[in-house]
């Protein structure tokens, strides 16, 4: 049951990373429009999806809480103000598509849209890097200090994020747009793509120094049979996606950059469990009880399907190039 | 300051700015239902034009609710993680419940509900609404059922500080949770319809686009027709209900200090409750009215706060205050539907007595202001529990410094104040510019034989 959660948990939390990464790639892109008309279309690509892109954050945080408690009550605590500040870019994020659609002067809110997002983005990094750097915790609570996450390295994971989120972004855009807008996301997926896999490399590379469990867990067995699948996938999916950006493909782009997040959120996962806080919490120490896990499990296995099939369903609805459509 | 006191005034910040969207959102949610299927039925191309008005001041509403509900999700963990960890086993559920039953349907369908007109048929769009209405009130049953347990605990085991479950029917139906879900969605559906109401009025008597406003009026009134009334009988029931499972709450809520020993207890119109003294000054009381209230005969009895030791007694004024003002603008509201019933049978219409539009707009917000009133009294009436009899807010606390939580309420306290304005400027903006009845329909969407708004009018002149 604990493993079945510790699956659904990491499916939820890359449903989010990758989703609502769309969007906030969409948002930290949108610096770079030229006119009020290319912002327009910027927003409108993401405006009928964007909100239940982002729901997969609220139900994994709930899910989260609920299937691991100490996870929940920790990490919140001992991650209080990169958690915070992730939020409040959330919420500039989040009311700049109604109040731009409504404003005179959209200045303001074109600004709170790309700031929102860069905020959340880099601090969504920050909270990373912090647990990855370790958390103390005595008899299952935070024990530390408020700025512990704090470091190069979590600097660094923020730093990572916001080309990654970029190339997300981009990706989508050169499946949803045309034009002048089109465009300009290849270039930019390009060069954010090179510079995922220069945080890729750097990450790599950094994650057992910084935290030298990593590296038994790397070459212990049964991971090293396994484990240099990841970077393997990775570099297929960099290498397939720099040949379908300059061969202008528009669907394989989006699927190369979703398969190099997905190998690098296998590989962290990999290296981490059965750790769910670094380096003394177990998805074990850290579960609820049996009976809480089977209810929720229950209610996941019978709503979980129709919400998949109903958000597919809008994206269908929405499919194709983006058409003008205010309400 | 200390970390509990930050931590609550955050907490109480955040709710109170919150409460603010749902509670509309809900009650709206339920009105472009039954306007959307007026619209679907009676093919009156002016319940399409209806629809698509309000539907903009749903959006916009909507959006913050959003927003600001996911602060509070994560406040849990922030700034009451102790809480969260020793209840998490009963509790979390329910809010994880919430996302996956309520929040998905509502974002999966509002796509569609607000961009899909020209993209999917009339019933699949009324299907969408109904969707982000059912996600609404679906959402209402499983935050009250968490608050329910919060208020009167059942289905769990303690031991060691630490809450396991035993029942999850009884962690989800507890005592206080059907008159707290009743109150709260009727509150909402009340709440909506007299903000759709004063608007509406306040463009009769200003004379715009009359037609449109006195069908928006009329369906409005006919729902705060419904749900006025429901409302003073629910929370007839909620109290007796509070009585029975939370007495020292109810004995604050009605300053009630000493046990009736023999005769009725008064049921108190005017207090200033002195909480050193243990008295009120300047009473004006009603001789047995809160027996009969609360026990349904002139001398039953009704436990006074001091049989509770004064250190778990909840703020006396505040709680008897923030009551009286709430039931005070639910009776308020009860007699504003009923004489708009009375100029519907007497005159057949709801927009020629200026008086009635006027008090119309008076009350405008003051459903709003109801809700946060009746969250005060049962928030504030819970203290100094977190889970009542249980655990107090104190022991709930995270281990974060004070530092923290000053700093993020901070933000929160210029954060709100930013984004509450810019919200109400843009509603503003919206009413100002009126419905738009000009605009092409998705041809999609026109039914065969519609009822265009000028043959409607001729309709409505001569019916």
């Amino acid at each position: 049951m604990i493993i079945v959660w510790s699956g659904l948990v990491a499916l939820v939390m890359i449903l989010y990373v990758v989703l609502d990464g769309i969007s906030l790639g969409v948002g930290v892109l949108f610096f770079s429009a030229e006119s009020e008309a290319q912002r327009d279309t910027m927003i409108e690509s993401i405006s009928p999806v964007w909100d239940a892109n982002q729901t997969w954050l609220v139900f994994g945080g709930g899910a989260i809480f609920a299937a691991f408690p100490v996870v929940y009550g920790v990490l919140s605590s001992a991650l209080y103000i990169p958690l915070i500040t992730f939020i409040s870019g959330l919420i500039f994020r989040g009311v700049a598509f109604e109040f731009r659609a409504n404003a005179a002067r959209k200045g303001p809110w074109n600004r709170a849209l790309f700031l929102g997002s860069l905020v959340a983005v880099f601090s969504q990094g920050l909270t990373l890097g912090g647990i990855l750097s370790g958390v103390r915790v005595i008899d299952g609570h935070f024990a530390g200090g408020p700025l512990d996450w704090l470091n190069p390295f979590s600097v660094m994971v923020g730093a990572a994020l916001v080309p990654g989120y970029g190339m997300l972004g981009s990706c989508y855009l050169i499946l949803k747009t045309t034009g002048p807008v089109q465009a300009r996301a290849y270039r930019q997926a390009f060069w954010s793509g090179m510079a995922v896999l220069a945080f890729m490399a750097i990450v790599t590379v950094w994650t057992p120094f910084h935290y030298p469990v990593v590296m038994t867990h790397w070459f212990g067995t049964p991971r090293i049979y396994f484990v240099w699948i990841f970077p393997l996938m990775g570099s297929i999916a960099a290498y397939m996606l720099f040949k379908a950006l300059k061969a202008r493909g528009e669907r394989l782009p989006l699927l190369c950059g979703v398969g190099l997040f997905l190998s690098g959120y296998f590989g962290l996962l990999t290296s981490l469990y059965p750790l769910a806080i670094p380096p003394s919490v177990s998805v074990y120490d850290a579960a609820a009880q049996p009976e809480t896990l089977s209810f929720m499990l229950v209610g996941s296995a019978a709503v979980l399907p129709l919400v998949i099939a109903y958000s597919l369903y809008s994206h269908w609805v929405f499919r194709g190039k983006v058409k003008m459509e205010g309400y | 300051m200390d970390t509990v006191t930050l931590s609550r005034v955050q907490f109480a910040l955040t709710t109170m700015f919150h409460i603010l969207f749902p509670v509309l959102t809900i009650g709206l949610a339920v009105y472009l239902v039954l306007v959307e299927f007026l619209w679907l039925w009676t093919k009156r191309e002016i319940y399409y034009r209806m629809y698509r008005f309000w539907v903009r001041i749903f959006a916009i509403h909507f959006a913050v609710g959003v927003v600001s509900g996911i602060v509070l999700e994560f406040e849990f963990g922030t700034n009451f993680s102790r809480f969260s960890q020793a209840v998490a086993n009963v509790f979390a559920p329910l809010m994880a419940y919430e996302g996956m039953t309520a929040f998905f349907l509502e974002a999966g369908f509002l796509g569609i509900m607000l961009f899909g007109w020209s993209r999917v048929s009339r019933p699949m769009h009324f299907a969408a609404t109904c969707m982000v209405a059912a996600g609404a009130n679906l959402s209402a049953f499983w935050i009250m059922a968490a608050n329910s347990w919060m208020q009167t605990p059942d289905g769990f085991r303690l031991s060691q500080g630490k809450f396991t479950v035993t029942d999850f029917k009884d962690a989800i139906f507890t005592p206080a949770f059907p008159t707290h879900l009743a109150h709260m969605l009727v509150a909402s559906y009340e709440t909506a319809a007299f903000a759709v109401a004063g608007i509406s009025a306040y463009f009769l008597l200003k004379g715009r686009e009359t037609e449109f406003y006195k069908r928006s009026l009329g369906v409005a009134m006919a729902m705060a027709l419904l749900f006025a009334p429901l409302q003073a009988l629910v929370g007839d029931l909620k109290g007796m209900a509070v009585a029975r499972h939370q007495p020292l709450k109810l004995a604050a809520m009605e300053a009630h200090w000493e046990t009736n020993a023999e005769g009725g207890a008064p049921f108190v119109l005017f207090a200033l409750p002195d909480m050193k003294a243990e008295r009120n000054r300047y009473e004006l009381t009603i001789p047995n009215g809160l027996s009969l209230l609360i026990t349904r005969s002139l001398e039953g009895k009704v436990l006074g706060l001091k049989e509770f030791p004064p250190e778990d007694r909840p703020h006396v004024p505040v709680l008897f205050w923030s009551f009286r003002l709430m039931v005070a603008i639910g009776y308020g509201l009860v007699f504003l539907a009923l004489w708009g019933s009375f100029l519907w049978v007497t005159r057949r219409s709801l927009s020629d007595n200026k008086a009635f539009l006027l008090a119309l707009v008076a009350v405008q917000p003051l459903g709003f202001l109801a809700t946060e009133l009746g969250w005060i009294t049962t928030e504030l009436g819970r203290q100094p529990w977190v889970v009542y009899g249980l655990m107090r807010t104190a022991e709930g606390i995270s281990p974060v410094s004070p530092g923290n939580v000053l700093w993020s309420l901070g933000l929160f306290a210029v954060i709100i104040p930013l984004i509450g304005w810019s919200y109400f400027r843009y509603v503003i903006k919206t009413l100002r510019l009126g419905p738009d009845l000009e605009s092409p329909i998705p041809p999609v969407q026109i039914p065969a034989g519609m009822i265009p708004l000028k043959r409607d009018r001729e309709l409505t002149r001569a019916g």
